[in-house]
């Protein structure tokens, strides 16, 4: 089990727990996370479940694959520490992760 | 095929028993079933090509769980369904919305595209799963006010951009195409996108570099922050550009973000929604408008999944009771494909 918290633009947050092997966007959708709104499910086709990985955590997320490296020219305001989230696997490692929804997916 | 024209340029209308909204696959298996009761579609799309979500999100991706079929991308089943469907005949309208929809006097309905088509049709199917996909609208401050006249998502006249200093936001093949060919007829071009590395086809990437090279075409690389202009027109924009922000003086912009599904103009037809899904009696699937269907991604009712293949059985159901409207008082036995000489005939079978 893994904690992942979502900060939302108002500064809100909102923790999930989540079980290894689903995708971190799964676990937000689960909890109704607002704001990650996944319309293609995870198939990394849509760019709506953009979010900011808090710099602490960017070493053990990882980098965004070159697939999803394209898809995120899709999202809005991309920053350095942009990541699709349905391209984030949850495993214990990640117990902790800290996420910033951005402001609008779209 | 002949289209009817009257003196004002607007085509005459189709009459016909069933217009289906939306060309994915349940809209497309809805022909199937229709079909079997010999009740004739027309299907309208706001995409190019048939296959709704299969076809434009995911044509390359498998799926697992349409029966008998292991494994299929979203391109193969919209072939096999297309190929599946050929015997009913269907007529495709595609790249159209049906902007509008109001019940007739003698109780059909009236529908009208956004290409200025009419329907006359005894039934309306609304397969639209997620929606209609729309350009993905940046959530800049104010742009609304922009769109239409000088912030556009496609381009349906060049004329519009002769001589205007353009800026193209993205970094596919629609921002490259409009790029290359804007450059000639517009004052200046400039395309902004967020990395210098281009998705578009190699061609198209290479003769933008050349166009940079020469001075012909300003790229930046960065993203817009903000819009200024009034009346509807822009005058320029802030762009941030790594630590920087610089201002551009630009009066067109060309946003290519994608697509997105909106509901659209379904939302204003007087059918009970749930949070943006179309509520269905389940042993039908007719909403609270006699007539008019919902089926697949877009309809809700308990037990709701959002599955293609809930979507297949729920056009079968959906057929039964669209005959019994299309064709009051014409007994129709339930058959099977596999036993019944007069499907076979209606499927072609030698």
């Amino acid at each position: 089990m893994a904690k992942i918290t979502f900060i939302q633009p108002d500064g809100s947050q909102q923790v999930v727990e989540a079980n290894p092997g689903v995708t971190v966007m799964e676990a937000a959708r689960l909890n109704r996370v607002p704001g990650i709104e996944a319309e293609c499910g995870g198939a990394c086709a849509c760019a709506t479940c953009h979010v900011y990985v808090d710099p602490g955590w960017a070493e053990k997320t990882g980098k965004a694959a070159p697939m999803e490296e394209d898809m995120l020219d899709f999202a809005f305001d991309v920053r350095p520490e942009s990541r699709l989230c349905c391209q984030i696997k949850v495993v214990s490692d990640l117990d902790g992760l800290i996420l910033r929804v951005p402001g609008k997916q779209f | 095929m002949t289209v009817n024209q009257f003196a004002n340029g607007a085509s005459a209308p189709i009459e016909t028993d069933c217009v289906i909204i939306g060309a994915g696959p349940v809209g497309l298996f809805a022909v199937f079933e229709l079909g079997l009761v010999d009740i004739k579609a027309h299907v309208v799309d706001i995409l190019g090509k048939p296959g709704g979500q299969c076809s434009e999100l995911y044509p390359e991706k498998p799926i697992y769980d349409i029966p008998a079929l292991p494994v299929v991308t979203g391109q193969e089943l919209t072939d096999r369904l297309m190929e599946q469907i050929k015997p009913f005949g269907a007529t495709f309208h595609l790249g159209e919305r049906i902007d509008s929809l109001k019940r007739l006097p003698d109780l059909r309905f009236q529908l009208e595209t956004d290409a200025g088509k009419t329907f006359i049709t005894k039934t309306v199917v609304v397969a639209a799963g997620g929606g209609s996909f729309t350009p993905k609208r940046p959530p800049l401050a104010g742009i609304e006010a922009y769109e239409g006249k000088s912030v556009f998502y496609s381009i349906r006249r060049m004329e519009e951009f002769r001589s205007h200093d353009v800026l193209i936001v993205g970094g596919g093949d629609s921002a490259l195409d409009w790029t290359l060919n804007l450059q000639p007829i517009a004052n200046s071009v400039t395309l902004l996108h967020r990395r210098d590395e281009f998705r578009g086809a190699p061609h198209s990437v290479e003769q933008m570099r050349a166009l940079v090279a020469d001075g012909k075409v300003a790229l930046k690389i960065g993203q817009v922050t903000a819009l200024e202009g009034q009346d509807g027109q822009l005058s320029g924009v802030t762009i941030q550009t790594g630590a920087a922000t610089e201002q551009l003086k630009i009066d067109r912009m060309m946003p290519f973000f994608g697509l997105t599904m909106k509901l659209g103009p379904i939302a204003n037809w007087g059918i009970n929604l749930e949070e943006n899904l179309i509520k269905v009696d389940t042993a039908t699937f007719e909403t609270n408008e006699p007539g008019i269907y919902a089926v697949g991604d877009i309809n809700t009712y308990p037990g709701k999944l959002k599955l293609i293949l809930s979507g297949f059985h729920e056009v079968a159901l959906m057929a039964q009771a669209a005959q019994k409207l299309v064709t009051p008082g014409k007994k129709v036995i339930f058959q099977y494909t596999t036993s019944s000489s007069s499907l076979q005939k209606k499927l072609g079978v030698k």
